[in-house]
């Protein structure tokens, strides 16, 4: 790995050596005319790191524009380590989403294990408390063994980070489908919480202020990390992978505590995360943002190997490493104070006014580049886009109930599908209630936590149907955004901001960007009618296996604030005799449905229709009866449809189950994946004052101490008569048998 | 009366059981940094549950070359209350002051969740305003949480009574006997897997908590009403 005779600069540009390192010839001729001169070895690999799509979103710029980014709560937006939104009384919940798909399909266990220190580590360099942390994460059907290997590896690797550093797992979401197949992604968001005077920035600001290296010593791991994620893995080709970076909680939850003690100190200038692109990015960022330069002694920087390069130690995305800057004279306190959690502070050089990334290295001048250059002017693609042949036909089709037999056997494979399935195998992995604020366990719509000391609570959640997106991206774009505000809502909160994580394919293929831009736009309408601004996020290119991308997958994490914890509401029925209402009509949607995938065994037609103003009147209508107090449960009917939401409310609930009375076709009054959809119960005594908020609910039914699910038709004909025992039992052992492992 | 909870790196369950015990059961509570263990000021101790040292090695086991093993050897050997909770009780273990060894999970999987146990002695000091035989419901959270001790020992810990709670709802972890919570010889050291402190308040896991804290309570008072 060792470099000793590294290309000249020349050879670099004669060779088109950068080509190695992602960098295209336009974009190489562009560096050369913004510094002037052909850049040497270790400046064409600063080049290649910050203008790779995950540090500067070039391909996804112009589609990030897109999307509502200010509100009345935000404090902080896109642009920093996390988003910020004011939740009341000086606080502020800050959160982020990220993406760390190419490392999960190499090595999913530490892949998917960094990606949640990552953004662990992001949370804490905004000044906040890491409170909560959720998962979203897609794998192939479990058919095949590679897939349940990575599907295993993953989340044990994603629990192991989370359980060991002591913050909860509070909600996630995990989907199956084989365009997935070896080619996982694994999407990691952190919840954090601060008081306002405590924000952080990563900025490099003052000059001769001391630049500050802390925690872990770089290696050469991940090297190129950053411009490994833009592309597509090599799932055959083993001998080409990268060495991938390791993770350690254990170190992290002593940085995480070195610096939230950090963060009150007035000797702090700026903080920043080393993720992507580690030592480089963090550098350039910090300066460009700040408008001043850094100058770094390379030889300073404490190292795990020997004999590394310049090169090798701006590139290496060793993790658990933090970039400090602290005002000149003021050294030797953070040293103490980062001494005191056992870890190494070292002054590794200083801030300059000239703008400029310089780095030295034996005595050398080894780099030496504006770092506006490298942080701001990468080139912004506009990229060519086109309409698959598939979409025009997908929309020609008429919406078509799928031919089903036998209701009492669809509904037990449906609850057996591994999407629809219980996710218990998974969450019981997952520490949930560390650290005692946790109201609302994974497993209902949304995590609750409560803010201790007062009595208000952050719910959250992920969501995304990728299935929908394929089949048309404007409409899946609003349903992810919809359905994850949703969950919010059945919880008790009001949605106040959004992340999102945007998994794609590769942006150069037409197709691809087609489905980016209008599932952008979707997402960007649907945000501004649920009033959730997106404050941050993260663009993920390139998930393809043999050149073929993974259905568009923009997952959206959503935050919410329940405002007193006495009105949080869960899924579960809570009482026989309590009504059941339905809002909203199903009309004949099965395109992407599940039942259409186990049925057909593939997706095609129209994706469900959403209506973003029945959306949003219907969430404020159902939110304003649950902050009244008049709901006993609720739960957004999503995959499945009807008869796997009213399932799921009598799972969990001992002894209660379900007498209801459906209406029209039965395939679709039961399965159909109409949007905008709710199943919620309701005491009888205030059934009239919750008919008065929720105009649109209808009452379907009652709950029965009965522990049946049994559900009528039109002229009484009995369409499902089981005992949710048999069901809960399909349910919950589908993902351990698929697994072969006990439940 | 003023707990020590015993802090060490990596111990990030502290804040949980310093809330518990000041903010719910109301008792003096700080925590205390394992490099600066002068426990004599205390009336109990509680190991909190975590990953001391990141579990490096096996859970537990680098936290007992830490100099705060022996001030705690010593506050065990005076009589006064010691409790340690999940990790805090593998670390009882891996220092020799509770016996036994723990092995990985028999899923062989990190688990959490809502563990049944019956309470099988109230004559204790952490169990006393517990019903014998009474089902309680406690969380927990753990990978090794799987307890060994040989036949033998598991005689002797039955014979004297010293196996405080045991899981009533299959062992999924697989410890020997059940054993959910053990005490020393001398009973006044408590180590449990499942942890009472998140089962203090019924809007995070419920109040089965709430009485262990409260026990112990109500002891020191009556032994210190009476000697006053």
């Amino acid at each position: 790995m060792s470099t000793m005779h590294e290309p000249t600069a020349q050879q670099i540009k004669d060779e088109k050596l950068y080509r190695q390192m992602g960098m295209t010839d336009e974009e190489f001729d562009r560096a050369v005319e913004m510094i002037g001169r052909l850049p040497n070895y270790t400046e064409t690999g600063l080049f290649s790191a910050m203008w790779s799509e995950h540090c500067s979103y070039k391909s996804s710029k112009p589609v990030l524009r897109k999307f509502p980014t200010e509100g009345a709560r935000v404090l902080q937006g896109p642009g920093e380590g996390a988003g910020i939104v004011d939740i009341g009384d000086n606080q502020a919940a800050v959160f982020k989403m990220e993406s760390h798909n190419s490392p999960s399909a190499i090595e999913p266990f530490i892949g998917a294990a960094t990606g949640a220190g990552g953004i662990i580590r992001d949370v804490f360099s905004m000044g906040a408390r890491p409170v909560a942390l959720v998962n979203s994460m897609r794998f192939g059907d479990l058919t095949d063994e590679r897939d349940r290997y990575l599907f295993e590896q993953a989340v044990a690797g994603i629990a192991s980070y989370g359980n060991t550093i002591g913050i909860p797992t509070v909600a996630g979401e995990v989907q199956f489908d084989n365009c997935y197949s070896k080619r996982p992604l694994v999407n990691a968001m952190a919840v954090g919480l601060l008081n306002h005077e405590d924000i952080q920035k990563g900025i490099a600001s003052g000059v001769d202020n001391t630049v500050l290296y802390v925690g872990a010593k770089t290696g050469r791991d991940g090297i190129h990390g950053a411009t490994m994620s833009s592309a597509e893995v090599a799932v055959d080709k083993e001998e080409e992978l990268p060495v991938m970076q390791a993770g350690d909680p254990y170190l992290e939850k002593l940085l995480m505590e070195a610096c939230l003690e950090l963060v009150k100190s007035d000797a702090l200038i700026g903080i920043q995360d080393m993720g992507a692109a580690g030592l480089t990015s963090s550098s350039a960022e910090m300066a460009s943002k700040a408008g001043y330069g850094v100058e770094l002694n390379l030889d300073l920087v404490p190292q795990r190997e020997e004999g590394m390069t310049a090169y090798e130690m701006m590139l290496s995305e060793s993790q658990e490493r933090m970039l400090v800057v602290v005002k000149q004279g003021r050294e030797q306190e953070i040293i103490d104070l980062c001494k005191k959690y056992g870890l190494e502070a070292v002054s590794i050089g200083k801030v300059t006014d000239d703008k400029m990334l310089r780095l030295t290295h034996k005595g050398e001048i080894v780099a030496e580049i504006n770092a506006d250059i490298l942080a701001e002017d990468a080139p912004v693609y506009y990229k060519k886009s086109e309409e698959p042949a598939y979409f025009s036909e997908f929309q020609a089709m008429e919406n078509e109930e799928p031919a089903v037999e036998d209701l009492k056997e669809t509904l037990s494979a449906l609850l057996q599908r591994p999407t629809i399935a219980s996710k218990e195998w998974v969450y019981s992995q997952f520490d949930s209630q560390a650290r005692t604020n946790t109201v609302v366990a994974p497993g209902s719509s949304a995590g609750v936590i409560r803010v201790r000391g007062t009595n208000k609570g952050l719910a959250m959640t992920a969501d995304c149907n990728s299935r929908y997106i394929y089949l048309d991206p404007e409409t899946g774009g609003k349903i992810a955004v919809a359905e994850a505000a949703r969950n919010l809502i059945c919880s008790g909160a009001e949605p106040i901001a959004a992340t999102d994580c945007l998994n794609f394919g590769s942006p150069d293929k037409p197709e691809v960007f087609w489905q980016i831009e209008k599932s952008a736009d979707g997402i960007a309408a649907a945000c501004r009618t649920l009033n959730a601004p997106i404050i941050g996020g993260n663009v993920s290119m390139s998930n393809e296996v043999n050149g073929v991308p993974v259905y568009p997958t923009p997952t959206m994490g959503l935050v919410g604030l329940v405002h007193d914890l006495s009105q949080v509401t869960t899924t579960s029925f809570k009482q026989a005799g309590d009504a059941i209402y339905l809002i909203g009509e199903a009309a004949t949607e099965f395109g992407g449905s599940e039942l259409q995938q186990m049925i057909h065994g593939k997706i095609f037609g129209k994706a469900p229709a959403i209506d973003l103003e029945v959306e949003a009147t219907r969430q404020q209508a159902l939110l304003k009866a649950i902050q009244s107090r008049l709901v006993q449960s609720a739960t957004d009917l999503s995959e499945g449809g009807f008869a796997i939401a009213l399932c799921e409310k009598a799972f969990d609930a001992e002894g209660l189950g379900a007498e209801v009375t459906v209406t029209g076709s039965a395939v679709t009054a039961l399965f159909s994946e109409t949007q905008s959809r709710f199943l919620v119960t309701v005491k009888e005594e205030l059934a009239t004052a919750f008919e008065a908020i929720v105009t649109d609910a209808v009452k379907v039914g009652t709950v029965t101490d009965q522990n049946k699910i049994v559900i009528t038709g039109d002229n009484d004909a009995v369409l499902i008569d089981g005992t949710v025992e048999e069901f809960r039992s399909d349910w919950k052992g589908a993902i351990p048998c698929l697994l072969n492992s006990e439940a | 009366m003023r707990f020590a909870v015993l802090s060490f790196p990596g111990s990030s369950c502290d804040v949980d059981m310093y809330h518990a015990l000041l903010d719910i059961v109301g008792v003096g509570a700080e925590i205390v940094s394992h490099q600066d263990a002068d426990l004599n000021n205390f009336d109990a101790v509680v190991i909190p549950t975590g990953a001391s040292y990141g579990d490096y090695l096996r859970p537990g086991a680098l936290a007992q070359s830490s100099k705060s093993i022996d001030s705690l050897k010593a506050f065990a050997d005076s009589g006064k209350p010691v409790l340690g909770v999940g990790n805090g009780f593998q670390i009882l273990v891996e220092a020799g002051i509770l016996p036994g060894a723990f092995l990985r999970n028999k899923g062989l999987k990190f688990r959490s969740g809502n563990a049944k146990l019956a309470v099988q002695n109230t004559e204790s000091t952490f169990t006393s305003i517990y019903e014998q035989g009474q089902q309680i419901t406690l969380p927990f959270a753990h990978e090794y949480g799987n307890y060994y001790v040989d036949a033998d020992t598991a005689t002797q810990l039955k014979e004297q009574n010293r196996i405080v709670f045991t899981y009533e709802d299959g062992n999924p972890d697989g410890s020997v006997e059940k054993i959910a919570g053990v005490l020393n010889e001398q009973g006044n050291v408590l180590g449990m897997m499942p942890l009472p402190e998140r089962a203090v308040e019924e809007i995070i896991g419920g109040t089965d908590g709430l009485p262990l804290f409260r026990s112990i309570l109500k002891n020191w008072s009556e032994k210190n009403v009476n000697h006053a």
